[in-house]
């Protein structure tokens, strides 16, 4: 890719006076650190202690209810906690800024776990449209399927499904892995620009729509490719981080990542050549 | 928004009354201007149910204009005088609302055409439903209101669909209120969620062979749609699946028989569905908590891919 700094002959559109600033590359500086990662805290984040476990039962409770319990509980310093009958109430576990095991002895609704950055989470059912929105970093594990939009806009993380998930799923994702262990829906991927997504099933139609950067892997049938999809080849690198992170994820691990297709962007855009900042720091 | 949500026991009855009050209940947050329930109810098969109206609700925050109750009482008159005109006699009436009414009715027909054309031509008549076993109630305000106005928790049946409506594109009224009829087709009824962008296109064209349209709710289109193709000869599967093509737009919607429970989605699954299915039993809505309404225990539910089309017998 060309160094904008190093352009000297004005592009057609700079010319028409639709760029008056002058490029210089900031905007490809980094300006997270992944090794201080580990020393960060939000403020007003707890310091809490996994092996101080506690149940809430949010049967009776609305959401924000059920969230601010947990806010509080973090306070107390508990690390473990074991949420029971969640019944696919929406948004429940949004915007959890701390590390914390969280564990969902049921199903949630919409935009569960949405605007996290940190936990570690298990839920033992399904979960419904967009759920992990946003997610910064931490895991997020499905024991079951999830509804449309599923890790919509992730910036980190790793997001992972056990079942199916519903359409668009990882769009306009910026970062971090969805893991799929079943089928996709349509538009997958759409519009993402950065990340990667695995797909062990079958993937519906329009798969990478509109994407700027990032990687699909499908194990499946391809329902049909969107707008600026194409295949890569899968690199003997990829087979290996595919293999690693299964076995992380506990999906799919004997699953034959050499017959995967790899899908990338057809078209290469200025600011999507770098890699992940956590993944510069495994590169060196 | 509008919420959407139906279940089907197969193999034996339920108080679906009740069930769908509940489901429809969880969704009052995705609309509640009006509220609309299809019941298939335990009957004899042997008179017709007819639910109509002879006005509207005008209560708060209708956009119907006031008339007189005395009118809505010369409207019934004729209605009774233009079925005994048909030979139709009727065995049972019900006046829940001075608005609103349920016939049973003695009369043998295999064409509802003709029927429901003289019904309605009498002005401020609509037939909201007619049927062996369905009964198409639906009026202004939340699932629990309009289930409290009807006493309908206390109908058990096999099947039923229903709608929580946040009026968008027509006004908040009953003849724009889901589910609508699928005349002239007995028992038939649909329920959707979403917007139809070809619905004066296609309007056009069902008007041309002779079908009714009652409102200017795109929904409307989807029951005079599949009407139209069963009356060609498709059965409902073919008819719906059909329509994921001759409707443009995004839409979940379900569509009901005397015998049978369908949903399709659009190509873009741009609305939602969760569904959970097992040997007795289906239930289906909008959102997770309306099939958790009627099934409080872990299940295992999920997303229909684009562009499915689904039929349960019961």
């Amino acid at each position: 890719m060309a160094n904008i700094k190093t352009i000297d002959k004005k592009s057609k559109a700079q010319s028409m006076g639709m760029h008056t600033e002058v490029l210089t590359g900031r905007t490809q500086q980094k300006f997270f650190n992944p090794d201080e990662a580990e020393n960060f805290y939000y403020f007003g984040t707890y310091d809490v202690d996994f092996n101080k476990r506690t149940d809430l039962d949010v049967m009776n409770m609305s959401a924000p209810e059920a969230n601010k319990e947990i806010d509080n509980l973090m306070s107390q310093g508990y690390g473990t906690i074991v949420i029971k009958n969640p019944q696919g109430k929406h948004s429940l576990g949004v915007g959890i800024l701390n590390k914390l095991n969280l564990i969902f002895e049921g199903s949630l609704g919409y935009f569960g776990m949405g605007s996290c950055d940190g936990p570690i989470v298990r839920i033992n059912g399904r979960v419904g449209w967009s759920c992990a929105e946003n997610l910064m970093a931490g895991k997020v594990v499905i024991e079951k399927n999830a509804g449309s939009c599923f890790g919509a806009a992730i910036r980190g993380g790793d997001l992972i499904c056990k079942g199916s998930v519903g359409a668009r799923t990882g769009i306009d994702m910026k970062g971090g892995t969805i893991i799929i262990g079943g089928d996709a829906g349509a538009f997958t991927g759409f519009m993402m620009q950065r990340g990667r997504i695995i797909i062990l099933g079958d993937v519906g139609i329009n798969l990478g729509d509109s994407m700027y950067d990032g990687t699909i892997f499908v194990g499946g049938e391809i329902g049909s490719y969107g707008s600026d999809a194409v295949d890569a080849e899968l690199t003997l690198s990829d087979q290996d981080w595919l293999r690693r992170k299964l076995k992380v994820a506990e999906i799919g691990e004997d699953f034959d990542v050499s017959k995967m297709k790899k899908i990338v962007a057809g078209k290469k855009l200025w600011n999507y050549d770098n890699l992940e900042p956590t993944e510069k720091k495994g590169a060196i | 928004m509008c919420g959407i949500a139906g279940l089907i026991h197969r193999g034996k009855s339920s108080n679906v009354g009740s069930e769908l009050q509940g489901m429809l209940q969880a969704l009052k947050h995705r609309g509640e201007d009006s509220t609309g329930y299809a019941l298939y109810g335990d009957t004899d098969g042997k008179n017709f149910i007819m639910r109509f109206k002879v006005g509207e609700n005008v209560g708060e925050g209708s956009s119907s204009v006031m008339e007189d109750v005395a009118v809505y009482d010369e409207r019934k008159k004729i209605v009774d005088q233009t079925l005994a005109e048909m030979g139709a006699k009727i065995v049972k009436e019900e006046r829940t609302l001075p608005y609103s009414l349920r016939y049973e009715i003695d009369f043998e027909t295999k064409d509802l055409l003709d029927f429901s054309q003289r019904i309605e031509s009498i002005p401020g008549v609509e037939i909201l439903s007619m049927g062996k076993s369905l009964e198409v109630i639906k009026d202004l305000g939340n699932a629990k209101m309009v289930c409290d106005r009807y006493s309908l928790d206390k109908l058990v049946g096999t099947h039923a669909i229903g709608h929580a409506r946040m009026a968008t594109e027509s006004g908040v009224d009953i003849k724009s209120a889901h589910p609508f009829w699928g005349y002239p087709f007995s028992d038939v009824s649909v329920v959707h969620n979403g917007q139809l962008t070809n619905y004066w296109n296609n309007r056009r064209v069902l008007e041309n062979k002779g079908m009714r349209f009652m409102s200017e709710c795109d929904s409307e289109l989807i029951a005079v749609y599949i009407a139209q193709k069963m009356r060609e000869g498709a059965s409902l599967e073919e008819g719906m699946k059909d329509s994921l093509s001759g409707l443009d737009g995004v839409f979940t919607y379900f569509v009901a028989t005397k015998d049978s429970l369908g949903m399709a989605k659009d190509t873009m699954a741009a609305k939602p569905l969760v569904l959970y299915e097992s040997d007795d039993l289906v239930a289906m809505g909008s959102e997770e908590i309306a099939i958790r309404s009627v099934l409080p225990h872990e299940i295992d539910t999920y997303d229909p891919f684009d562009g499915e089309v689904k039929v349960w017998q019961i």
